[in-house]
Order: structure tokens, then C-alpha cells, then sequence
């Protein structure tokens, strides 16, 4: 077991030294320096500004992910964040706008409408495989080209800000100051540690970990959970045991597109203060599989990942104003992820051999007659 | 990977309603079935041309623009066939496609057009290779090796674009390709006598003349070769050994396994040359449309052919439907208002004839359903003006997400589809 353990952790580090000598490779292959690279990301990947950056970066992430983890919990495939997100994103940014609050309400009235509608938007794939039998993925897949549509459609027929009154794109009415997120910096500044005004903690990583909490609670210390868990793992066992599968396709659904709805909220509860076609960058969906992946699901995990997304990300400044390849790290990014989950697929089924070769030994001592040697003989440990 | 173990029945079947009685049209001969579909195709759009006056909506440019629209989707639909059918699902496709965008048009400056063709089909190829390696040897999810490939399709061609120097300082795009595929008529001798007819404005006839035309002058090769790839995949996949090892595969590897069928080797061939054929559809967007390679140019496209096929239930030729409503709705999408508004009462004719086929088949539940569908659809259009714009790029979405609701049932996907397969005793 403690062997097993070991190797699960080794699997996906010995994959991340395997996708570096990747990128490494590459590097050298179109004539640039490793070594240059590895320079630029010692001396300044490390920098405030940098930390910075990858803290801001990773909230996002971690969100997606966690969403689609959901999904994953019980076998289903919530490739719709995509579109989850930004359809939540720009209606809770007009429906912030639309009222006046005192900020604490204000903020969680914008959290409550990303909610509701990411779960809404998640919901039709969920309702049409549980009710029809089709695949979410497909549908999902469908689902995200449409919500481009849709949320051109809204923004520019109910949703936009009246023409002449907010000049530059196309996008809703900003939000008050009283729907934003506060920077982190007076709280930092408290406990020691000060940041120029140009580099700001978002308090979104807050978001964050409360999402990762409330995650963490609702998938292992409640009913429901335990129902998610159980359908994922055994379905016909769930099942047995009352139930009822199509309910918890809908509910899984329900719960993960809620939590995709915070996915966007970040540069329009802070910087943008609006959503418009360019405020809320699209391909976190995408992004929150890959995270999901390397952190296997766990709350922990997931944050772990999310970090070294944001980190490789954050490099990219660096790199580019060192006239190095910035793209290199969606390339480390995509190796990273593929050999990953192959290492994992590996350590499984070594686990597997281990098991049915510790079950075949106890098998041959119960059911074979008494060896002649005594008890400690037979040692058959395959590799 | 116990997190996505069973993936991926397009319709579980545990949730499938009891399928109905097959009625007189289900038996006839699949290729009549699809001529009596191309027939009440274009003439509903005939017809549509003459309620409205939307002359565009069967004019040549037209059709010439949305058959190169769906070829690109088409291919990496055709991709999805060979891979699905040997029970592997490939949502790698669109990154696949990618490197097939960016080593087409890589080859089309280094070396010259044809050259470029084929080094976009390796790119594409060698994807698929990847995919096969993962899935197969190593049994990887496919969706999330899929998810893998798509990233670095992306994240390879940007770093390639930056350090390819002979293509100056751009980040985003290459030059344009110096030389392209040539074009060709294709019926030289019927060019006349159908230019003729489709200037005269008859119903049906001329609107099938212009269809013609605009399938026969001045087709670039490319289209040529992307449209005899369905006669071939079908011949190979329905009428050889090889595509019925490679089916049976697809449906149940440990009976082909046991009857001698080396399922790894049938199953690296089908994802590699799904692999290719996504490629050559990248290829086709470079050659077809911009003539450069350009950084997010496939737009989805890989996702789309994999929905086309499904919307085809893994057949080529209802790919060809699905990829055709595709590439028809994306070349609407830049026509006039009218136009495009002119649509719904195609769709509204299309409606009525779903509810007279649900007639013949005495559903009569159904028959109403689409029958008043189709009314609604003509209402909209007598009291509107045109169609919200933002929607018509995304009108065959929602045509596929309509198809997977209301004949999830009658969909079948290959048995295996998606599933890992390990032979046993490794």
C-alpha cells in the first residue's frame, strides 16, 4: 500500500520531468537555448509581479476545474464550462448592473445569478441525457458554439449599455463599486507584505478556496455526495441501493454548471468592471479539463495544478521580453497534461497486476495443500 | 483514469424508449432514401427562393461557398468515422486539424502546393499517431487524450509560427502560400447548355442547374479529391476485409480478437488515418480560404465534423447531410438579411415534409409536432423583417442538438465506441 502510495506521487512528477526535457528538446531543435530558458525562470519566474500574476491566474482555473472535477466524480463529461461561463458571466454582469445594493449583498446577489444561470445553461445537457439518452458531451459540444450566439444575441439586443454613454466596446453597463471585488493589498499590507499599486491581489483567489471547500464538503461529508460518488464508481450499485440515476445526472449537472457560472466573474467583478466580448477570456473551460486531470479530481490536487497552469502562464512575460519563445509553455502545458495522465494510467495498472498478484498468492496458500517448505517460502513479488 | 471510465454511449441504452415499427420508407434502399432527401432538399429551397424572391439563396456563389465550407468539416467528420468505427472516439480531431493548417501551409511555401497537401496530411497523421499511442497502447480516456492533442495541436503551431524565421517576424500568421491547387471544370461540355437553364428561372430545374455549376466549374482539385473521399471510405469501410475487420473492431474487439483480427494494428491504422483526414481538412482552410496559415483559423471546425457525423449516425452519407446543413449555414451567414431571413420558410418547408413522412409512418404525434413547428416557423417569418443575425452561424447547432433530442433513439453508434480495450493477459 505505502509502495502504491509512493508511486502515485512519483508518477506525475517523473511526467512533469518528462514533458521539461520535451519542451527542452524542442527548444533545442528550433536553436534556442534550454539553458536560456531555465535562466530567464530562475531569475525572474520568481519575482513579485510574477507571484502576483500566477495567484490572479489561478483562480479561474481552479473554478473551472472544479466544475468539471464534478462532473468527472460521477462519469459525466461537463465539457460545457465553456459556454457555462460565459453566458453566466454576462448576465450576472447586467443583472449587477441593474440594481443597487450595499456591496456585501450586492456581491452575493452577482455570485447568486452567475450561479443560477451557469446552472440553468448546464442543466439542458443534463436534462436531455437523462430524459433522451444523449450523450453531454456532444451536446455540450453544441451548446458552446450556441452560447456564443446567444450571449452576442442578448448582449446586443437587451443587454448593452445605451450607445454614447460608455464609449469603446460593446459590452454592459459597468458595475458600481459597490459590486466589485476589493483588491487584497490593504489585508497584505497588514500582515507585512507590500505591493506596489500596479500589481494587485485580486480577492477572486478567496472565491477560489471557498469553492474549493464548499467542493470538498459537499462531495465527501454529504448525502448527496456520497450519492455522486457512488453513481460515478458503480452505477447498477447505486442504483440497488435507491438511487435514482436520471435525478442525479440533473442534480451533478446542476451543482457543476453553478459553480462554472464564478468561472467568469473575475475580470467583472475587478479589472473590467463589465463584460464585453474581450473582458472575459474564453478557453477556461478547456483549460479546467486539463487542470482537473493533473489534480486527479481532489480539492487539494486541483489547487496544485491550477498553481502550475498559472505559474506557466505567468512566464510568458518573461520569456518574450528576453526574445525567447513565450509559446513554449502551452507547449510544456499540453505535454504536461498528456504524459500525465498517461503516468497515471501506467500506475494504475500496475496497481491492478500488484492486486491480482497479491489475490493469486493468497488464493494458492488457502487453497493448495500445506507447502512443505514453511509459511515465509514462497516469494513471488513480480517487478 | 477511474474518473472517466465508461465513457461516452451517445445514447445509453438503458434510457432509450422501445424503438417503433419500421415503416414502408425506412425500407427502402438507403441510396433512394437519399435522393428522395436530396430532391425534397433542394426543392424546398426552390420553392423558398420563390415565396421570398431571394434569388441568392440558390445562386451559384452561394453554393460554390458553402460546398467549400463544409469540406473542411467533412473531412474531419470522415476523420471521426474511421476512428469511431474502430471504436475509438477522437475529439482530438480539431488539434489535429491544426497541424494539418499549419505543415500545409509550411509545405505550400517550402516546397510547393501538392507538397504542401502532403505534408499537412503527415501533420494531421502524425496527431492521430499520438492519439493511437495513448488510447490504445497506453489506455488513456480517449476524450481526455483528445482534450491533450487539442492543446498541443495549438500550442506546437503558435511555437512553430514564432521560430519558422523564413516567416518574418508574424507571431500569428505565415505568409501567403506562393502557389495554390489548380482549378478545373469538371463537365466542360454541360457548361453551356446549364448556364442556359439556370438563367431561366424555373422552378427546381434552374436551381439545379446552378447547383451543378456551381459542384462543376472551377472546382479546385482539393474539393475534388475531399469529395472522392466518401465513394473510397465508404468502399473501404463496407466492401473489403480490411473495413470489416476494422468495423467489427469497432463493435466487439475481443470476438474480433478471437476470430484473428490484430486489433491493436486495425485500430493505430483507423486513428491515423482519422488523424490524416482531419489534416487534409486543415489543409483545405488554408488552400480554399485565407491561402496562409493563421493562428485559431480552424474555428472548432474539428468539433463540428465529429457532430456532423454523429448527426449522420456514423454513415457517410448522412456526414454529408450533416456537414452540408453546416457549410450551408456558415456561407448564409455573410449573405443580406433577406436572405438569411428567407431561411425559415425553407425551414418551415422542411418542417411540413418531416410531418408528412411522420404521416406515411402514422406517427401521428410527431406528424403534428413538425407540422406545427412548421407553421410557427413560417408565423416568424411573415412578422419579422429578418433573422436575428447572431444566430444564423449557429442555426446547424442547433439543427444537430434538435436531431440528437428527437432521434437519439434511431442513432446507433458503433458497440465499443469509446471503450478501452486491453487484450487479455497483458
Amino acid at each position: 500500500m505505502k509502495q502504491r502510495l509512493s508511486l502515485q506521487l512519483a508518477a506525475p512528477l517523473l511526467a512533469l520531468a518528462f514533458a521539461l526535457m520535451v519542451s527542452a528538446l524542442i527548444l533545442l531543435l528550433a536553436d534556442y537555448s534550454p539553458a536560456d530558458v531555465i535562466r530567464v525562470v530562475v531569475e525572474e519566474g520568481f519575482r513579485r509581479q510574477r507571484m502576483v500574476d500566477t495567484i490572479n491566474r489561478a483562480g479561474p482555473y481552479y473554478i473551472s476545474a472544479v466544475a468539471v472535477a464534478i462532473g468527472f466524480k460521477m462519469n459525466l463529461f461537463n465539457i460545457g464550462v465553456e459556454g457555462q461561463y460565459k453566458v453566466a458571466a454576462l448576465v450576472a454582469a447586467w443583472a449587477g448592473a441593474s440594481v443597487a445594493f450595499p456591496a456585501p449583498l450586492h456581491v452575493a446577489f452577482i455570485f447568486m445569478v452567475a450561479a443560477l444561470s451557469g446552472a440553468a445553461y448546464a442543466a439542458i445537457p443534463g436534462i436531455l441525457k437523462a430524459t433522451r439518452g444523449v450523450n453531454e458531451v456532444i451536446s455540450s459540444i453544441m451548446l458552446n458554439s450556441i452560447a456564443f450566439g446567444l450571449s452576442s444575441f442578448l448582449l446586443a439586443r437587451f443587454m448593452r449599455a445605451p450607445k454614447g454613454k460608455y464609449p469603446g466596446t460593446i459590452g454592459t453597463v459597468p458595475l458600481p463599486g459597490s459590486g466589485r471585488l476589493p483588491s487584497l493589498n490593504g489585508v497584505l499590507a497588514t500582515i507585512g507584505i507590500h505591493l506596489p499599486t500596479s500589481s494587485r491581489v485580486q480577492s477572486y483567489v478567496l472565491v477560489a478556496v471557498a469553492i474549493g471547500i464548499i467542493y470538498h464538503v459537499i462531495i465527501w461529508r454529504t448525502r448527496f455526495g456520497f450519492d455522486l460518488r457512488a453513481t460515478g464508481s458503480n452505477p447498477e450499485a447505486a442504483q440497488a441501493s435507491g438511487v435514482n440515476p436520471k435525478r442525479m445526472i440533473i442534480r451533478a449537472m446542476l451543482f457543476s454548471g453553478a459553480i462554472a457560472g464564478f468561472v467568469g466573474l473575475n475580470n467583472i467583478m475587478t479589472d473590467a468592471g463589465r463584460y464585453t466580448d474581450v473582458s472575459v477570456i474564453s478557453g477556461l473551460g478547456f483549460t479546467g479539463i486539463a487542470v482537473a486531470l493533473l489534480g486527479r479530481n481532489n480539492p487539494v490536487g486541483i489547487a496544485f495544478a491550477a498553481v502550475l497552469w498559472a505559474f506557466m502562464d505567468a512566464l510568458q512575460t518573461p520569456l518574450s521580453t528576453n526574445d525567447l519563445p513565450k509559446q513554449i509553455t502551452a507547449i510544456l502545458q499540453g505535454v504536461t497534461v498528456m504524459s500525465v495522465v498517461i503516468a497515471y494510467e501506467v500506475v494504475r495498472r500496475i496497481g491492478v497486476r500488484q492486486q491480482a498478484a497479491a489475490l493469486r498468492r493468497d488464493d494458492m496458500a488457502g487453497d493448495a495443500p500445506p507447502p512443505s517448505e514453511p509459511s515465509g517460502g514462497p516469494k513471488v513479488v513480480p517487478a | 483514469m477511474t474518473a472517466v471510465q465508461k465513457r461516452s454511449a451517445i445514447v445509453e441504452p438503458s434510457l432509450v424508449p422501445k424503438t417503433r415499427q419500421d415503416d414502408p420508407f425506412s425500407r427502402l434502399p438507403r441510396w433512394s432514401r437519399y435522393t428522395i432527401y436530396l430532391v425534397v432538399g433542394v426543392a424546398a429551397l426552390s420553392l423558398a427562393r420563390e415565396i421570398t424572391g431571394a434569388g441568392q439563396l440558390t445562386a451559384v456563389g452561394t453554393f460554390r461557398f458553402a460546398l467549400q465550407l463544409s469540406l473542411p468539416i467533412a473531412m474531419a467528420g470522415l476523420g471521426g468515422l474511421w476512428s469511431e468505427r474502430a471504436g475509438v472516439v477522437n475529439i482530438g480531431l480539431e488539434g489535429m486539424m491544426v497541424l494539418g493548417t499549419w505543415f500545409g501551409a509550411y509545405g505550400a511555401i517550402a516546397y510547393g502546393p501538392w507538397q504542401g497537401v502532403l505534408l499537412g496530411v503527415a501533420g494531421g497523421a502524425v496527431g492521430g499517431l499520438l492519439h493511437a499511442v495513448a488510447t490504445i497502447s497506453f489506455g488513456v480516456d480517449h476524450i481526455i487524450s483528445g482534450v491533450a492533442i487539442n492543446l498541443l495541436g495549438v500550442g506546437l503551431t503558435n511555437f512553430l509560427t514564432t521560430t519558422t524565421t523564413s516567416w518574418g517576424a508574424q507571431t500569428k500568421e505565415s505568409p501567403a502560400i506562393p502557389a495554390n491547387i489548380p482549378r478545373v471544370d469538371l463537365l466542360p461540355f454541360l457548361k453551356g447548355p446549364l448556364t442556359d437553364l439556370s438563367k431561366q428561372g424555373r422552378f427546381f430545374l434552374s436551381d439545379t442547374a446552378r447547383i451543378l455549376l456551381a459542384f462543376t466549374t472551377n472546382v479546385s482539385l482539393l474539393v475534388v479529391i475531399g469529395v472522392l473521399l466518401f465513394p473510397f471510405t465508404y468502399y473501404v469501410l463496407w466492401k473489403t476485409r480490411i473495413g470489416l475487420r476494422l468495423r467489427s473492431v469497432g463493435e466487439d474487439p475481443e470476438a474480433a480478437d478471437s476470430l484473428g483480427v490484430r486489433v491493436y494494428g486495425v485500430k493505430y491504422l483507423a486513428v491515423s488515418m482519422s488523424g490524416a483526414l482531419a489534416g487534409l481538412g486543415g489543409v483545405m482552410l488554408v488552400y480554399l480560404f485565407a491561402e496562409k496559415f493563421q493562428s485559431g483559423q480552424t474555428g472548432g471546425r474539428g468539433f463540428i465534423g465529429l457532430a456532423a457525423m454523429i448527426f449522420g449516425n456514423w454513415r457517410p452519407g448522412g456526414l454529408i447531410m450533416g456537414a452540408g446543413l453546416f457549410g450551408f449555414m456558415d456561407a448564409m451567414q455573410s449573405q443580406v438579411n433577406s436572405t438569411a431571413h428567407a431561411l425559415l420558410v425553407v425551414a418551415a418547408l422542411l418542417l411540413a415534409a418531416m410531418a408528412v413522412r411522420q404521416l406515411i409512418k402514422k406517427a401521428w404525434r410527431s406528424a403534428g409536432i413538425f407540422a406545427v413547428l412548421g407553421g410557427l416557423s413560417y408565423f416568424w417569418y411573415t412578422q419579422t423583417d429578418e433573422l436575428p443575425r447572431e444566430f444564423i452561424p449557429y442555426s446547424a447547432h442547433i439543427a444537430t442538438l434538435l436531431v440528437l433530442v428527437f432521434a437519439a433513439q434511431r442513432l446507433r453508434m458503433p458497440a465499443a465506441d469509446g471503450r478501452i480495450y486491453r487484450r487479455s493477459g497483458r
